[in-house]
């Protein structure tokens, strides 16, 4: 039986002395994405954190293609095919949008002309500088700029967040192709649950560092009380719809 | 979707390694120095190997953001070898500079993990602690570097076999000048090739470039052991140019001095080195000899005038300027070589 691609086993991790993520386990098994959904504070941000390897482990550990890499620097796991689009972005904006690119590209199908091709925007603005950029563009290039590491799993802290409706559409329109059509294992971390659960095959929800639900993006679709019990939405107002 | 990062890579040094016109025209007047400046050779020659020196700060602090106040320990040292080499084994001016450069580098690389411990103060803190470390070792080891005298006796053949050091610094210049623009030429190729951009991503935000897979501490280590080389190039030209090594070399105020000069020219775009040693070592000739007692508080002062107009703005000004006289759109901030 095939390893599963990524595999946390009673992970707990946090910042300095304060335990963020406690005893968290679950299996992503490759082509396939996990929405991670949850309230603010719930310790979303830390997961992800934790898979790229920037908080402190304190912890369980993390299996990535069969292999340990609890201990391994976040540069190695990125190059060993773990790509992270942060929730502020972080555009280098002393560099233009190529240079962004081409500074961490690595071999593979994802080029920076194919990635110019999923957001023909940034091919328009290739020369402009990072700070130049809207937050739809920055948004976009935080993605390409992960993509170009040609990793097998690409984790996304809230990629929706304070972009117009339009910028959303546009990037959800992407992410589905990437995780869709290519086939890319993705972890989206997002708090409005309507936004993504259309892209991903499956759903958690986070409460206090801990999982507290777990299913099938569908089933949560089908069925949204899990949302308004441990979100406080109402299906109707979660606004979720079927994408698949 | 096939393609490598290489084949972008090579598309994109190709399109950010063009030559801008300033660029021509400043390589021009330099080597256009040679003739027309004949009786200025001695200073020319060593504002190019200032300059050289500042270029090589610049490539650790502009590019990776890495702050020293003990940069001069590289140039010293490459003084120091490049004086003892020619002194002890042979006066051949290309092998004694090329190992120099080998022997500082060496020595950029042992302190570059001392340099990868803490971030800002600390690295001044410990880059001056290098300093003065070679410092009081150069002053202390008499036998060998002349200690306080200086390093005497330093005689150097002709370059290439053919060209002798003369009495008003032309092959001095010369020399200097055709070694500091080949090292340019390599350092402007390193600084728009990934390795450059992901040096550039360091000092934008070491953490995130981590993140995203960029070998943060490697890097450092190349780009330091690097610098460190081209200072010690810069050192044994001056070494060799002058022949003479004094504890001057290893001081403090010559890593200050270049310091300032990048203060003056800007960094993170290379050309910064170059337009500081000018100003300043112009200024610094001219203003001492004006007035001799008092050059240093001149420099000083507008040093601090320098700092609180602004450079950028500065600059900007003058281009907004140029272009008006020219008739032309005004111009956005920007940059010759990479940097920002």
């Amino acid at each position: 039986m095939a390893e599963p691609l990524l595999q946390l086993a009673q992970l707990s991790a946090g910042y300095g002395l304060a335990r963020v993520i406690n005893d968290v386990s679950l299996t992503l098994e490759a082509g396939r994405s996990l929405a991670v959904l949850g309230r603010n504070g719930t310790g979303k941000t830390t997961l992800l954190n934790t898979i790229i390897g920037a908080t402190r482990h304190l912890g369980g550990t993390i299996r990535f293609e069969g292999r340990d890499i609890t201990k391994l620097r976040s540069d190695l796991r990125a190059r060993g095919g773990i790509g992270w689009v942060p929730q502020e972005r972080n555009i280098f904006k002393s560099l233009t949008v190529e240079e962004n690119l081409t500074a961490v590209a690595q071999p593979g199908a994802w080029d920076v002309e194919a990635v110019y091709r999923l957001f023909p925007r940034l091919k328009e603005r290739r020369g402009n500088m990072g700070n130049q950029l809207s937050g739809g563009e920055q948004q976009m290039l935080a993605v390409a700029r992960a993509l170009v590491l040609n990793p097998r799993l690409i984790l996304l802290d809230e990629p929706t967040e304070g972009l117009a409706p339009i910028i959303i559409e546009e990037l959800l329109a992407a992410l589905k192709r990437i995780t869709r059509d290519e086939g890319l294992s993705a972890i989206i971390v997002e708090q409005h649950a309507q936004k993504i659960l259309g892209v991903t095959d499956a759903a958690i929800i986070l409460d206090r560092g801990a999982i507290v639900h777990q299913s099938t993006s569908a089933s949560l679709i089908a069925d949204p009380a899990p949302l308004e019990t441990h979100l406080g939405v109402t299906g109707k107002k979660a606004g979720v719809r079927g994408g698949h | 979707m096939q393609g490598t990062p290489i084949d972008t890579a090579t598309r994109h040094l190709a399109e950010t390694s063009r030559w801008k016109p300033l660029e021509c025209a400043f390589w021009l007047v330099a080597f256009g120095a040679i003739w027309l400046l004949p009786s200025h050779h001695l200073i020319l020659n060593e504002i190019i190997i200032t300059a050289l020196f500042a270029m090589s700060l610049d490539l650790i602090l502009g590019y990776a953001g890495i702050a020293s106040l003990g940069h001069a320990a590289f140039f010293g040292f490459g003084a120091y070898f490049a004086g003892i080499f020619a002194i002890l084994v042979i006066g051949d001016p290309l092998t004694g500079l090329v190992l120099a450069m080998l022997a500082s580098g060496a020595l950029g690389f042992i302190t570059s993990f001392l340099v990868l411990r803490g971030v800002d103060l600390a690295r001044l803190m410990v880059t001056l602690g290098v300093a003065l470390v070679l410092g009081e070792i150069a002053n202390k080891m008499t036998w060998l570097t002349g200690g306080a005298d200086g390093l005497q006796g330093v005689m150097m053949g002709p370059v290439l076999g053919l060209f002798e050091f003369d009495l008003y610094g032309r092959t001095a210049y010369v020399y200097s000048l055709v070694v500091t623009f080949l090292l340019f030429l390599l350092a402007r190729r390193i600084v728009v090739s990934p390795f450059g951009l992901s040096l550039r991503t360091i000092r934008d935000n070491p953490l995130r470039a981590r993140a995203i897979g960029i070998p943060v501490n490697r890097r450092l280590i190349a780009v330091y052991t690097l610098a460190a080389a081209y200072a010690g190039a810069a050192g044994a030209l001056l070494a060799q140019t002058t022949q003479f090594v004094s504890l001057d070399v290893i001081a403090l105020h010559r890593s200050a001095d270049v310091l300032l000069m990048l203060v003056i020219g800007g960094t993170g775009y290379l050309y910064g080195g170059f337009a500081g040693a000018i100003v300043f070592k112009v200024l610094q000739d001219v203003i001492s000899n004006w007035t001799p007692q008092y050059w240093t508080f001149w420099i000083g002062l507008i040093l601090v005038i320098l700092v609180l107009i602004g450079r950028e703005r500065m600059n900007h000004q003058a281009a907004v300027l140029w272009a008006r006289l020219r008739g032309k759109p005004e111009p956005r901030p920007r940059t010759i070589v990479g940097g920002h």
